[in-house]
């Protein structure tokens, strides 16, 4: 039993992080009908800016955190004004091709020796670990930490799309884009803030990720990106709370089943989740059928 | 009719809108006097919401004019031209159905943060539309299609436009709907808002408007008073099913 809840504990770790991830996905999604598949090389470069802003510059891990955040917000903006924008109005096959050639070109330029270099880096550790005892389940402060900051992040947004004029003018665009402008509303502008809170929130996973698995490499975001993706799509594509559901079942499964199954079966197990959500509820497990009253 | 340009809220002139190779609008002219009420009419296809959609700015015109308050309206996007003062409360009347109503009516005002102009706006409204305010907790997809109307009417006047354009208010209700909407576009007329009306109800519309202009497939074929349009043997035909 303990030994369930310890791997309950560590599942939901790493569900956490894949919700930071999720969000993204499925945000953008949601506003401008794209998988970014360059979502995940995202996440890894907040990894990396985690990295260097704790390593190198020595920052507190809050402010690290932070800067992380808005590097990678920058980041996404830049990548929908120069990649995604111009095919705004082209088929969407296209802009899905673009996302997939941005990812590429995201691990391999920053493979590069003057950018991050291919090898295997060790994260720096921005404070002791300091595990608790609870009854035989171990707790670590960094696994708090992930926990803190993910709940935290993820209320903040939560509130902020239901609550503010520009939260309500993104699930305005996400359900019609012509009658949003008619509003007033800039759609081009709340793409924008999309892309950059989506991608803010992937940086902090990256951050989370970093300091809770401490080995980075360019291609360390493709897998979490991919299960990221797939949580978006197991809760429901284009709803913020289904991907947060989606990301937790996904990371517990996953866990669970490397601790009582196979640890070479987590992978197949994760995606084989994906193939079934698609068979019995297409749209999701908070998806609902699209229908529209006229 | 033609008068001088200052004297119109909105000028169309040789607007022409084409869809890829397909032409929608061939050079059509009208305007629009401050306080007026003028309503389109025409069959459908005619190019009656091409022409709203073209004003508001989510349809480029290819060539002609747009002038609103003597201010060209060409090249300004969509999202700008609802903050000139002009309110398009599209057909089918798209409220934003995972919204709640007061969420859409919020997002009527979105040009503007302060929150006495909003409450007030919001006041208006619901004198208006007394219905919405019972509502406004619920989402915009749940309501009926009278109140839907009544609701994209309601986020429409929110901005306070000097114009509100109407495409198709009597679209798929009841007759006795049709008279409420009617009389409370009406009244939001005397109250000061001038009207742009496109309907394929063209009795209704004849009957509230001051002025109007008869669409055959992209332009204008006919035009004046409502009254006499009303009487003209050619609209009765074609229009008015007698």
């Amino acid at each position: 039993m303990t030994y369930f809840l310890q791997q309950l504990i560590n599942g939901l770790q790493l569900g956490f992080v894949y919700a930071l991830i999720a969000l993204g996905y499925t945000m953008v999604y949601g506003i401008v009908r794209l998988i970014n598949f360059a979502h995940g090389d995202v996440f890894m470069i907040g990894a990396y800016f985690g990295f260097y802003l704790l390593g190198r510059f020595k920052l507190p891990f809050p402010l690290a955190m932070v800067g992380a955040m808005l590097g990678c917000a920058i980041l996404g903006i830049t990548i929908e004004k120069l990649a995604y924008k111009p095919l705004r109005n082209a088929p969407r096959i296209a802009a899905l091709i673009t996302a997939m050639g941005m990812s590429l070109f995201l691990e391999y330029f920053t493979s590069l020796k003057f950018v991050f270099g291919p090898n295997y880096l060790a994260y720096p550790r921005p404070f002791p670990i300091v595990n608790f005892n609870l009854g035989g389940v171990t707790l670590s402060n960094i696994q708090i930490i992930v926990f803190g900051v993910a709940i935290f992040l993820m209320v903040v947004l939560q509130i902020f799309v239901a609550k503010t004029k520009t939260g309500m003018a993104m699930r305005a665009v996400s359900f019609d884009k012509q009658t949003a402008q008619l509003m007033g509303i800039d759609i081009s502008r709340i793409i924008s803030i999309t892309f950059g809170i989506g991608s803010g929130l992937a940086g902090a996973g990256g951050v989370l990720y970093g300091i809770a698995y401490p080995q980075i490499n360019p291609f360390m975001g493709v897998m979490p990106g991919l299960k990221a993706f797939v949580a978006a799509v197991l809760g429901g594509i284009g709803i913020i709370p289904g991907a947060m559901l989606g990301a937790i079942i996904m990371g517990v499964v996953e866990v669970m089943t490397a601790a009582f199954v196979s640890s070479t079966l987590r992978d197949a197990v994760a995606f084989g989740i994906l193939i079934i959500v698609l068979l019995i509820k297409p749209t999701g497990i908070l998806g609902k059928p699209a229908a529209e009253k006229v | 009719m033609n008068q001088t340009s200052f004297n119109n809220l909105l000028e169309v002139k040789d607007l022409s809108v084409h869809y890829g190779a397909i032409c929608a609008l061939h050079g059509i002219s009208f305007e629009l006097k401050p306080g007026e009420i003028v309503t389109l009419i025409g069959a459908n296809g005619a190019g009656k919401s091409t022409t709203l959609k073209t004003i508001s700015g989510l349809v480029k015109s290819s060539s002609g004019k747009i002038k609103f308050q003597d201010q060209d309206l060409n090249g300004i996007p969509a999202h700008k031209i609802a903050g000139l003062g002009i309110s398009h409360v599209p057909e089918g009347r798209k409220p934003f159905s995972n919204l709640t109503v007061y969420e859409n009516l919020r997002l009527g005002a979105y040009n503007t943060n302060n929150k006495a102009e909003i409450d007030a706006a919001m006041t208006r409204v619901f004198e208006s539309f007394p219905r919405l305010k019972e509502r406004l907790a619920q989402s915009a997809g749940t309501l009926s299609g009278g109140e839907q109307q009544m609701l994209a009417m309601g986020r429409g006047l929110m901005a306070r436009p000097k114009l509100l354009m109407l495409d198709e208010p009597s679209m798929g209700l009841s007759p006795i709907l049709v008279s409420e909407i009617f009389a409370i576009i009406k009244e939001i007329n005397e109250q000061g808002t001038s009207i742009l009306l496109v309907e394929q109800n063209a009795n209704m519309a004849l009957s509230i408007a001051q002025r109007a202009y008869v669409l055959e497939t992209g332009s204008i074929v006919l035009s004046g008073n409502a009254q006499e349009l009303r009487e003209d043997p050619k609209v009765k035909s074609a229009y008015l099913g007698e």
